[in-house]
């Protein structure tokens, strides 16, 4: 009953909530629950103190979040998600050219495509017999596991391997020991304990924060589509009759919420 | 219990690119047609947010839904086969007009030697330039017989191109202009002359001007938008079944069409078809549609699967090479490439699916195999499609897959790198065959076809040569880096999108003893069942399938009208 944990406050949350400011909810929940949430998710808000009305106001990270109603989590756990953001940065790094994996919010991408259709494998063949052990790679996706449990035993096995090697959380660690542990997952030397490899969860990351960087912003990555401008990739425009017979053109990329207007 | 419904004429089997041409020919002759196709409703009014990368090209939303449906693929026969269980090598259209709603429209006629590859191969090597375990035969007809087919094709469509100038090559005119001529297929075109060799711009079915088909189809330009192959085209300028052959059909009062309804099985008695068993799966309820005519047009691999669930026409038996239903399956061999790498800035986010420049030099028999160790070879080219973020990340030899070296190079290279690709051909080997498999099943319990295939030495070393000759077009281009691709190929990947491009399996033929169909794709085991498709392709060309379906299809649909005036085999 690994999630009953979770499972329990929100229903708490959308049963005793009224007043849904976040003083209250946490007061709430702190009554509901009791015992229960000391050291839990919970708990930890609890011992926060809360913001004044002017320090919400000034602190850029809270105006963010109600600018951006996107950065919120639909599967991942809140440590889960810091692992994730920390592995796909070292994939797709912020360098000289331009911003990586964090500041486009490719983790909130991930998190989102994790809940839906692909993290659920809803378009896939998912009939057994399974033969995981038997199927060389190249006949592709041979695991009874979907996608997102691919994900969390992958994120598991990061930290397992952080605590293994380092005493640390896999998102704590230095940047030179993060890539080294990313590497021998690449390489196949972890077991990530579940019937995938520990190179199948790193092609599977590494593909979703590419995707991260460059889909469409309304998946929640490519923030600002800062991810094409840095490609110089226009992104979705009508046409390039008059472009594609000149030399370079240097185009503002536009994304498709351009297009929709109702 | 199913229903039976009314008798129909002919009925379809799926309605993309074959079943369009034939529903859009048969009717405007007067007869009724009702046209099959398991998906759904199509129109170009779909297509207002189709510049979305994620959903079409890397979430597949036009192909088929693969929780419902798939095959199982193995490197050989010794092996468990195993499902195609995520998208890969290659995609299944699905939906009114198939696949030819999200390809790219380059639009070829197989070369003269394809038709009469195992007598022309014969002719200038010998038999014993024909390796242990190649099935390599004559079609049953040849280019000239079918030249007027694929000019019916080339007006329906509008294609867009100009002559090869290969010497001996044929000299094919077009309705419409050449696509544009774009800097990087300036530099192409440059450099492939000065090493003697032939480029013309590649024949394109993304219209290059607006254009009127004979039947009163008027369509427009295409925009070179860039979301081209996996995307439908907002504009109707890419030739789409939705917008040329149905309408004509549609407008004639005698097509029906039925979407949803998946076709299971080719019901048959005494030798001659009855009808088809389909599933209306919106509501669940099973029809009988009984017909003069089955025409399967369901693509290659669910044509083979309905015949042999059916159980119509004699199954190949890999080890005593009889029977033909599931025989000669082959693919295209496309590892022969090479990337250059340029100091200058090119426009490679923009593109169409069909824009480009190409040469024969080294495709069919137009170069000497004397001393080589492979036949055939490949179109070589230069593709300008859009090269679209998450998909195209070049990066030069020895450059990791991730991190910071990667991350700046993939960025630098975005609009810096040209790819010249080989679209190789692909022969048949006795062993590399379709069946049925013995364990999966789909979701009406039917069992799923089953692949058997991997590359020969034949593949390897053509991908070898081609990716070398690449390799040197890239280099005359002025990169100053090329990697070159096709040098060591392994076991058939079916991780990596390589090509739509499946061949074989109800091959057609002049001796009913090795081939499933006469040469107006008539069965010659059921002579009411016609198999229009590249699974009619002996072996495959170097070239794009679609233009050779679309003659045989208009062939086909000839031999059909011929068929219900007089009855019995038409060859
Ligand atoms: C991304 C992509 C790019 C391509 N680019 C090119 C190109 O540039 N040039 C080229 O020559 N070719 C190209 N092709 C290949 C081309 O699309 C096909 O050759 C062509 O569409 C084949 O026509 P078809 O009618 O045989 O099959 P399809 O067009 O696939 O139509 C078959 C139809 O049958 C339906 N169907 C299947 N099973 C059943 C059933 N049991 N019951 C009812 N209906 C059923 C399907 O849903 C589908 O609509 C490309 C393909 C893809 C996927
Ligand atoms: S590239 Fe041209 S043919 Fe292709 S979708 Fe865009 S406009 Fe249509």
């Amino acid at each position: 009953m690994k999630w009953g944990f979770f499972v329990s406050i929100n229903e708490k949350k959308l049963n005793g909530i009224e007043d849904n400011t976040r003083r209250t909810f946490m007061k709430n929940s702190g009554l509901t629950l009791g015992g229960l949430i000391v050291g839990g998710a919970v708990g930890s808000l609890l011992g926060k103190k809360p913001m004044t009305k002017t320090e919400q106001a000034s602190a850029p990270m809270m105006h963010e979040m109600a600018q951006n109603p996107n950065k919120a989590l639909m599967f991942f756990t809140p440590d889960e998600f810091k692992v994730v953001e920390a592995a796909a940065e070292q994939i797709f790094p912020k360098t000289d050219v331009g911003p990586g994996a964090k500041e486009l919010l490719v983790g909130y991408y991930i998190d989102h495509q994790m809940a839906g259709t692909f993290g659920n494998n809803s378009r896939e063949y998912m009939t057994g017999p399974f033969y995981p052990g038997e199927a060389t790679p190249e006949l592709g996706y041979q695991t009874h596991l979907t996608r997102k449990e691919v994900m969390t035993l992958g994120i598991k096995a990061l930290n397992d391997e952080a605590a293994k090697r380092f005493k640390s959380k896999f998102n704590e660690l230095k940047e030179e020991q993060q890539i080294e542990i990313l590497k021998d997952f690449e390489a196949n030397k972890v077991n990530i304990k579940g019937a995938a490899t520990s190179g199948f969860f790193f092609s599977l990351l590494r593909k979703v924060t590419i995707e991260g960087a460059y889909a469409d912003p309304m998946y929640g990555g490519n923030k600002d589509m800062a991810g094409w401008k840095m490609k110089e990739f226009p992104g979705h425009q009508g046409s390039y009759v008059n472009v594609l017979d000149k030399d370079f053109q240097k185009i503002e990329p536009k994304a498709l919420n351009s297009q929709h207007s109702m | 219990m199913a229903k039976t419904l009314p008798k129909t004429d002919i009925v379809l089997v799926g309605v993309g690119w074959a079943g369009g041409i034939v529903a859009a020919e048969l009717t405007k002759a007067g007869y009724n047609v009702v046209g099959l196709e398991r998906g759904k409703e199509r129109s170009t009014n779909d297509y207002f947010m189709v510049h979305d990368e994620l959903r079409y090209s890397e979430r597949y939303e036009m192909m088929q839904d693969l929780s419902k449906e798939t095959l199982t693929v193995r490197h050989n026969v010794k092996k468990r086969a195993l499902p195609y269980r995520e998208w890969g090598s290659f995609l299944l259209g699905d939906g009114l007009g198939g696949s030819g709603v999200h390809w790219n429209g380059q639009l070829y006629n197989f070369l003269p030697y394809d038709f009469e590859i195992y007598s022309k191969t014969v002719e200038r090597y010998g038999k014993g330039k024909i390796p242990e375990g190649m099935m390599i035969q004559d079609w049953g007809i040849t280019y000239k017989e079918l030249e007027p087919y694929f000019n019916k094709w080339h007006e329906m469509s509008g294609v867009s191109g100009e002559p090869n100038p290969l010497p001996g090559s044929p000299q094919v005119k077009y309705p419409t202009k050449p696509s544009m001529e774009t800097p990087p297929i300036k530099l192409f075109k440059k450099a492939a002359k000065e090493l003697g060799l032939h480029p013309y711009q590649m024949p394109s079915n993304n219209l290059s001007e607006t254009y009127t088909n004979p039947d009163g189809i008027k369509r427009g330009a295409c925009q070179y938008c860039g979301f081209c192959e996996r995307f439908g085209c907002e504009y109707g300028a890419k030739a789409d079944p939705v917008v040329t052959v149905i309408p004509v059909a549609k407008a004639t009062n005698k097509f029906d069409v039925r979407t949803h309804s998946v076709v299971r099985r080719v019901l048959h008695k005494d030798g001659k078809a009855t009808g088809v068993l389909y599933t209306d799966i919106t509501t669940g309820e099973e029809f009988i549609q009984p017909a003069d005519v089955v025409v399967v047009s369901a693509y290659v691999l669910n044509n083979v699967k309905l015949l042999l669930n059916s159980k119509l026409g004699r199954p190949y038996d890999p080890v005593t090479g009889k029977g033909v239903i599931g025989k000669n399956y082959a693919y295209q061999m496309n590892y022969g490439g090479a990337t250059g790498f340029f100091d200058e800035k090119f426009n490679m986010y923009g593109g169409a699916g069909a824009l480009g420049s190409n040469l024969d030099d080294y495709n069919g028999d137009y170069f000497d195999h004397s001393k080589l160790d492979f036949l055939h070879g490949a179109n070589i080219r230069l593709q300008q499609l859009g090269n679209r973020p998450i998909m195209n990340n070049a990066v030069p030899e020895g450059t990791p897959a991730w991190g910071k070296e990667f991350k700046d190079k993939s960025v630098e290279y975005a609009n810096r790198s040209i790819f010249i690709s080989g679209q190789g051909a692909s022969l048949p080997f006795r062993d590399n065959y379709l069946d049925l498999d013995p364990t999966y099943r789909d979701a009406f319990g039917d069992p799923l076809l089953r692949m058997t295939f991997n590359w020969k030495d034949q593949d390897r070393n053509l991908a070898k040569f081609i990716g070398q000759k690449a390799g040197e077009i890239v280099k005359q281009m002025g990169a100053k880096e090329v990697l070159v691709g096709g040098q060591k190929v392994g076991d058939y990947d079916l991780r990596k999108y390589q090509s739509t491009h499946n061949t074989g399996g109800v091959i057609m033929g002049a001796d009913p003893e090795t081939s499933a169909l006469n040469s107006y794709l008539q069965m010659w085991d059921c002579e009411n069942v016609f198999v229009p498709g590249a699974s009619a392709f002996a072996h495959n060309s170097g070239l794009n399938p679609t233009g050779t379906v679309g003659a045989l299809t208009y062939r086909a649909a000839e031999g059909i009208a011929k068929y219900l005036k007089q009855g019995g085999s038409l060859v």
